[in-house]
């Protein structure tokens, strides 16, 4: 049976409950009658061969350039770099695709008698993998042909000795990127494609780029120009990446871009309720919810936490395209609309979503609360094209416990925002007057470059990512939220999603329509 | 003050009664605005019910009826059968026609036939309800010999069947309204067993049931003691050159008469009939509220409450 397209429920009297992720738990919600929910697709087919797939992509490129073999030869310089721990969520299991598909190039490059291959991780101002999650993503096999010799590395944005300046676009921004992978003959992107944000010129000129690069879009004011990030004709974040991307071609990088998609299936059997609609969820989906959510309230939250970041996503590979980076992406993106749009008619008064443990910047690590508000305001109130799901002026309620506690570790530069840059405001243009000191602190960029730390810049990234949803919304209120946390972030707190539609009603007025996103799994909603 | 005992525990007892029966503890209602999938080919009207009537199955079933469903049934609805004398004049196979309000019905019914009844009849059972689901299926076919039948809509595969375990020595049960009515009162009847009467010349036994709807009414979740009433009237033949349509309202006359026997007696229930002055037993046309009061008071407050006795003259 093929899988079915997305879905929007209108609420009645017979609709049981509805599903809410509340961080490391969930609950059920009774929604009011006439409101909306919003269910993604289902996982479409996998390739039932990716290998034979990724062989024919690495011979059948898209776009004017060279089947990969030809590319390849002996005494070139050849560099892969391949997405971070990011990507995808939750990680997916064995085989991760970046494993197979480095592989694959990694075969081509040993019959041609090419020597000297480097392997990057694209952290951008990402925290540095661990081995584990190197191990994961490559695979052991890869991993100990290259760790060891150090070729092997990851993307160090604060290396002055390792970036190269390749000039400024026509709109006088900086192009400065990995120089290993700028001086390659050839420079092959392995990217996992999540959302339809990622991929395409981004690939490199973020996820290889500097602090001087990158905060030319990453900015409140590209974020309040991309209406949404998710839709690339109409994201300012994309056309600054296209216009590095095309200056980085024309400064001579040959870029080899490889991009491949993943279906929905997220979640593994056990939690298969997650990604079912409620009314189908059949004695065993019950069971595992009661069983789940039961246990989960009982688990201390640091144990819960380790368990849920221990869940490998079945995620199956649904294409792979390789070739030029415009012609492989725009193909790519048909591939993620495919699995993800859901056509949705009109604008809310109120959009309800529960958030999940886990967003981008947390692998293996705590939701913080400006993560929290970086997944809700930032990543899914933007999975939509044409308008928001909610109307301007509108309510975000968002269900998550919200704690106040950070990763010392991976989130050192957080926790001086949480306490220093927050208390003086929340609005994401003026924080940018801190951005520099935050950005340069000798301490934050030593934690950056030799521990497991998110560069120091990184919160305000986080904030202007909410940035849009800020201008937009009317007011944002959280359900079971820490109180302190939730103030801090300057939003409302309710107990319980009851008394959070009663105070929404006092900023959209009595009766409110309410939509209800169902994610994850990860849709797009196409709103008309 | 701390409540007492027995106060806590009603409401502890409450408590986990509304959580079990919610969901996710019981199964998700299905949104009215969704529209249900086609159930899988093997079930529903699909469902092959053949190996129920094999003595294995056969041999199970009667243990269970005998000896589980009849002493239940006995300890829990304490039938009075009227008219059972009837069934020895009875020629089987023959289709028992009777009215419902109660999943009660069937198992009370079952253990009121003969034996030789008893044992080699099936239960015409809605297939949406009882065979969407395997285990469903499965249970209901081996205890109470149920046969998938389509009641929304006319359905060949259904009709065939039912028409051909007549003509193979089966008795059949058949409840003409389409389910359970959710106030006691009669609800239209359908034409199938007035069609399947007049297809294959069997008879038809009017059977009235009263009183199960206290045990049990739709939606209901537990099971009360309540005594019970079983009418049988007498055997209807549909004459030569009958068409069903008139066969079928010959039938609904019968089980008027026999639900106004119940209220009345058989001789001033005759008479009204004779008279065309049976009452309707489809109750008053009125609001909800009052259809059930209609129903005047539960038999055990008849005796120790006057105003209700008062009320209702």
């Amino acid at each position: 049976m093929s899988p079915r397209p997305g879905f929007v429920l209108e609420v009645d009297r017979s609709t049981p409950p509805t599903l809410f992720w509340h961080g490391e738990r969930f609950a059920l919600e009774r929604l009011p009658t006439g409101s909306r929910v919003i269910y993604g697709p289902e996982p479409l087919a996998a390739l039932a061969d990716p290998v034979a797939a990724i062989r024919h992509a690495l011979t059948h490129p898209l776009g004017d350039v060279d089947p990969l073999p030809a590319q390849l030869r002996p005494g070139m310089r050849l560099t892969i770099a391949f997405d971070d721990v990011s990507l995808p969520l939750p990680p997916m299991r064995r085989p991760d695709l970046r494993q197979l598909v480095i592989e694959q190039v990694l075969e081509l490059a040993a019959d041609a008698g090419v020597d000297d291959v480097v392997l990057i991780a694209a952290l951008a101002l990402h925290r540095r993998m661990t081995e584990p999650e190197l191990r994961h993503a490559l695979g052991d096999r890869v991993y100990d042909a290259f760790a060891p010799h150090d070729l092997l590395w990851q993307h160090d944005a604060e290396d002055p000795d390792n970036l190269v300046h390749l000039g400024l676009t026509d709109h006088g921004e900086d192009v400065e990127i990995n120089k290993r992978a700028a001086e390659s003959d050839l420079l092959v992107y392995v990217n996992i494609n999540l959302v339809a944000m990622d991929g395409g010129h981004k690939s490199v000129a973020t996820g290889l780029a500097s602090y001087r690069s990158l905060r030319h879009h990453h900015n409140a004011r590209t974020m309040q120009h991309s209406r949404s990030f998710m839709d690339q004709h109409q994201s300012e974040l994309h056309t600054s990446n296209w216009r590095m991307g095309r200056l980085i071609a024309a400064s001579g990088v040959k870029v080899f871009q490889i991009e491949t998609t993943l279906n929905t299936d997220t979640f593994p059997e056990q939690f298969r309720f997650l990604q079912r609609r409620e009314w189908e969820w059949t004695l065993r989906d019950r069971a595992s919810f009661v069983a789940s959510s039961n246990s989960l309230r009982r688990t201390p939250p640091r144990l819960a936490r380790q368990l849920l970041h221990g869940i490998r996503a079945p995620h199956r590979m649904t294409s792979v395209q390789a070739g030029e980076v415009e012609a492989v992406h725009a193909l790519t993106t048909e591939h993620v609309y495919a699995q993800q749009r859901v056509e949705v008619e009109g604008q809310s008064d109120i959009l309800t979503m529960g958030l999940p443990y886990i967003c981008p910047y947390n692998v293996n690590s705590i939701m913080n609360p400006i993560l929290v508000a970086c997944l809700g305001l930032g990543y899914f109130f933007n999975l939509y094209r044409g308008k928001p799901l909610v109307r301007e002026g509108g309510v975000l309620i968002l269900h998550h416990p919200t704690p106040n506690e950070f990763n010392p570790v991976h989130h050192p530069s957080y926790i001086d925002f949480f306490e220093q840059v927050l208390t003086e405001t929340t609005d994401p243009v003026e924080i940018g007057k801190y951005e520099e000191s935050f950005a340069t602190d000798p301490w934050y960029i030593h934690l950056y470059r030799t521990g497991h730390a998110y560069h120091g810049v990184h919160p305000f990234y986080m904030w202007y990512w909410c940035a849009h949803a800020l201008e937009h919304l009317g007011a944002v209120i959280v359900v079971g939220g820490d109180r302190e946390a939730v103030r801090r972030l300057g939003f409302k707190r309710a107990s319980t999603l009851a008394d959070a539609l009663e105070m929404a009603e006092d900023v959209v007025g009595r009766d409110p329509w309410l939509t209800h996103l169902h994610a994850p799994p990860v849709m797009m909603a196409d709103v008309r | 003050m701390s409540p007492d005992p027995a106060t806590t525990v009603r409401r502890l007892t409450s408590r986990a009664r509304a959580r079990a029966t919610g969901f996710p503890w019981a199964a998700p209602t299905w949104p009215d605005g969704v529209e249900r999938p086609a159930p899988p080919r093997d079930l529903g009207v699909d469902y092959d019910t053949d190996w129920t009537r094999r003595y294995p199955a056969r041999f199970v079933r009667a243990l269970v009826l005998d000896n589980v469903t009849r002493p239940a049934m006995h300890v829990l609805a304490t039938p009075t059968v009227v008219g059972a004398e009837i069934l020895d004049l009875v020629e089987a196979p023959a289709i028992f026609v009777a009215n419902h309000t109660s999943h009660v019905d069937t198992p009370l019914l079952l253990s009121v036939l003969p034996v030789r009844i008893r044992h080699k009849t099936v239960v015409a059972a809605a297939s949406d309800h009882f065979f969407d689901r395997r285990w469903k299926a499965h249970a209901w076919t081996l205890l109470l010999a149920a046969i998938p039948i389509e009641r929304h809509k006319v359905n060949r595969r259904s009709a065939d069947l039912a028409a051909q375990l007549l003509v193979d020595g089966w008795s059949l049960v058949i409840y003409p309204e389409g389910g359970r009515s959710i106030d006691g009162w009669f609800q239209e009847l359908r034409g199938g067993a007035a069609y399947l009467a007049v297809r294959t010349g069997r008879p038809v036994v009017p059977v009235h049931l009263d009183g199960t709807y206290r045990i049990l009414p739709k939606g209901g979740d537990r099971l009360r003691r309540n005594p019970t009433h079983v009418s049988f009237g007498s055997p209807l033949r549909a004459a030569d050159g009958e068409d069903a349509r008139r066969f079928g309202a010959r039938i609904e006359t019968a089980l008027a008469t026999l639900a106004d026997e119940r209220r009345t007696d058989w001789w001033t229930a005759r008479r009204r009939a004779g008279a065309g002055a049976t009452p309707s037993p489809r109750g008053p046309q009125a609001s909800a509220w009052r259809r059930s009061w209609a129903h005047g008071p539960p038999p055990d407050e008849d005796h120790d409450n006057d105003h209700w006795a008062m009320s209702r003259h």
